[in-house]
């Protein structure tokens, strides 16, 4: 069985069309001028110009979901005995993500560590996990802000995609990576892909060198841990943050979360939600200290979880898929990219980040 | 304008204070960033160019220390604002103010190149726009790519500045005209606005980049978007909670909003939510005669009261 294919342009909608018939798929779609990932209809104008506004990581890891629900109810023989149902719901069903980026695979796979490869694994994101199938396109053309090379990635890189989808001139190339997308492919219809790989392989060579390489030509930066300690250069560099939420929800690989119990008098339910690391409240202790009360503190809390301790935890990889998200949608353009490439220069140094 | 004018008095500025922010060149070509001025050499980063588009007058709440402000005409209002309402020592502030002759909306230049990497901007002197990317030019004017703002602009020069880094100009919007895009809107019907709202909310990912934008969300910590106690929005991600937060955030700014746009030009997700902050702006000229951000001696009506407003029939039934 070949591992690649091709669908020509013109059969490319009915590809997508029969997809949906096996499982529910998500695409990127334009609202105004926005590209969203929802689920697929046909009333849908699908979007494969440029990556989402938001990465996909909403379809595994939803931005609130239910844990379980509960209900109280009283014993109306001993009225001070209180009972609790509880009730979860735990089957997900089988799931296709289209139009994921390379980067955006690539967050799944800094997800998988803690919440999968572990002795308790979080039966919610493995459960979608497992169920989900991610078919992604490689990159025509670099982002304003994306930066996948200088942390290891590509824009044709097949880590964490089940498929990998290169657009050429009449139609798509088709790579099937891992098991789930040999299947895919076997029942897709596609034609022998043979013919069109010398064509995608110079697109996606061509697209590679055009990314720009904004701090580290190995892909694996590493960070002076002497200037990542001073604070003035955190209070220098994080000056104009405003401490919004934005680049965290918008991370392919930002995994943390908040838990709540949102109920009324008898009954609720425990929400997971997003959390992130640039809120206030992350932090926030119930006596009311904050070991993190401050801007630059929090930033530099993002950036040393992305490229210290996530690496030093599990076996030097970074948790930053450089896909430019929190630089292009930046209120005030802060650039991790730049505030990474000035901790590598400084290496061994204690000066102030000049 | 002569940016070696508006060094010199950064220069000058940052003598008597700890810091002067102004802009310097961003990530891009097309994005310029907040710069933040405490010793002399860092004066040469400073750009000024129709790229200079945040309101830096909102860092003013949360810096204790002498500082030095480079303002457009919009956002000199917000330090108007922010004297009406006393959160500012203007005493610890000196306005360098800029008069502008209009900014451009990243996004809406990224829409038309198609949202490739911009490598080039280059402003000519007729009010076009030259913007370079990886498939070439694209020429276009600026007043199709600035903000809504801009296009209602009454106030190009600074309401209040201590230095002016060029001659001031008058604007030529008809003032008549402000409210032509409220105006509008509000022919809708109620059914129609519902959908309309519906659907621009249902994109929220309630990361409240809006929210810690907007310089006069001057609450931020403590927002009752995340308090626990009260516990007025739920962390569900749906309409409903999304709708109510956008709601409590246009009504607290009810004769304070200073329509800088900041709100909208962050929201990633495309919302034009400074649309609700403008329909409840013209509801407050309409009772209160009053508009944020002008005059310092002004008082906010929701900061004061009247036993009987003189637009406000309930007090006479």
């Amino acid at each position: 069985m070949a591992d690649t294919g091709f669908i020509p342009k013109e059969k490319w909608g009915a590809f997508i069309e029969g997809l949906s018939a096996k499982a529910q798929v998500w695409v990127p779609c334009l609202e105004e001028d926005i590209v969203i990932f929802r689920p697929y209809s046909k009333e849908r104008v699908i979007c494969f110009d440029r990556p989402a506004n938001t990465p996909p990581k909403g379809v595994i890891f939803p931005q609130s979901d239910t844990l379980f629900s509960f209900a109280f109810t009283k014993d109306p023989e001993n009225p001070q005995k209180v009972m609790v149902e509880l009730e979860e719901k735990l089957d997900f069903p089988k799931t296709i993500i289209i139009g994921s980026r390379p980067c955006d695979a690539k967050g799944f796979l800094i997800y998988d560590r803690p919440y999968t490869q572990t002795d308790t694994p979080d039966p919610y994101y493995k459960g979608r996990r497992e169920q989900t199938t991610i078919i992604t396109m490689s990159c025509q053309s670099p982002s304003p802000g994306c930066f996948c090379t200088a942390v290891g990635g590509g824009p044709a890189d097949k880590v964490g995609s089940d498929i990998l989808i290169t657009e050429v001139n009449t139609g798509y190339f088709i790579e099937a990576i891992t098991e789930k997308g040999k299947e895919i492919l076997q029942q897709s219809g596609a034609e022998n892909g043979s013919s069109h790989e010398a064509e995608a392989r110079k697109k996606q060579e061509e697209v590679h060198s055009r990314v720009q390489d904004r701090f580290c030509a190995d892909g694996k930066p590493k960070i002076s841990r002497d200037l990542f300690e001073n604070d003035d250069f955190w209070q220098e560099e994080l000056a104009k943050c405003v401490s919004c939420g934005a680049c965290t929800y918008l991370c392919p690989t930002c995994y943390c979360f908040n838990i709540t119990d949102e109920k009324t008098f008898e009954k609720g339910e425990r929400i997971r939600s997003w959390d992130g690391c640039m809120y206030t409240h992350f932090t926030l202790e119930a006596s009311g200290h904050n070991p993190r009360p401050t801007k630059y503190q929090r930033f530099k809390n993002r950036v040393g979880h992305k490229f210290i301790f996530y690496p030093e935890k599990y076996d030097g990889v970074i948790a930053c898929c450089g896909c430019g998200r929190c630089i292009r949608y930046c209120p005030m353009s802060v650039d991790i990219s730049e505030v990474v490439s000035k901790l590598q220069k400084q290496t061994g140094s204690a000066s102030n980040g000049k | 304008m002569s940016l070696d004018k508006l060094k010199q008095i950064i220069t000058d500025v940052l003598k008597d204070v700890d810091v002067v922010i102004g802009y310097k060149q961003g990530f891009d070509a097309l994005h310029a960033t907040p710069c933040f001025v405490t010793k002399p050499e860092q004066v040469d980063e400073i750009i000024w160019s129709p790229l200079c588009v945040q309101n830096l007058a909102g860092y003013l709440t949360s810096l204790k220390k002498k500082v030095g402000i480079v303002v457009k005409g919009c956002d000199s209002r917000t330090i108007v604002q922010y004297m009406q309402e006393g959160l500012i020592d203007r005493n610890k502030v000196v306005v360098i103010g800029i008069p502008c002759t209009g900014i451009l909306s990243v996004k809406k230049v990224l829409e038309k190149v198609k949202h490739e990497p911009v490598e080039e901007v280059t402003f000519g002197n007729d009010g076009t726009v030259i913007v370079k990317t990886p498939s070439g030019d694209t020429k276009m004017a600026l007043s199709e790519v600035a903000p809504d703002k801009c296009e209602t602009c009454l106030y190009p020069t600074p309401v209040v500045y201590d230095h002016l880094a060029d001659e001031p100009i008058a604007s030529t919007k008809d003032p008549q005209n402000v409210f032509k895009d409220v105006e509008e809107f509000n022919k809708k019907s109620l059914e129609e606005k519902k959908k309309y709202w519906e659907k621009e909310f249902d994109r929220c990912i309630r990361c409240y980049a809006c929210r810690n934008a907007c310089p006069m969300c001057v609450c931020q910590d403590s927002c009752i978007a995340e308090t626990r106690d009260p516990h007025w929005i739920s962390q569900r991600s749906n309409l409903t909670e999304k709708m109510m937060f956008h709601m409590i955030h246009a009504l607290h700014l009810a004769g304070r909003c200073v329509e800088c746009g900041e709100c909208e030009r962050v929201c990633p997700m495309g919302i034009p939510v400074n649309k609700l902050k403008k329909k409840i702006n013209s509801d407050m000229k309409a009772l209160f005669g009053y508009e944020p951000g002008v005059k310092p001696e002004d008082k906010p009506p929701m900061l004061t009261f009247s036993v009987e407003e003189k637009n406000i029939e309930e007090h006479k039934l």
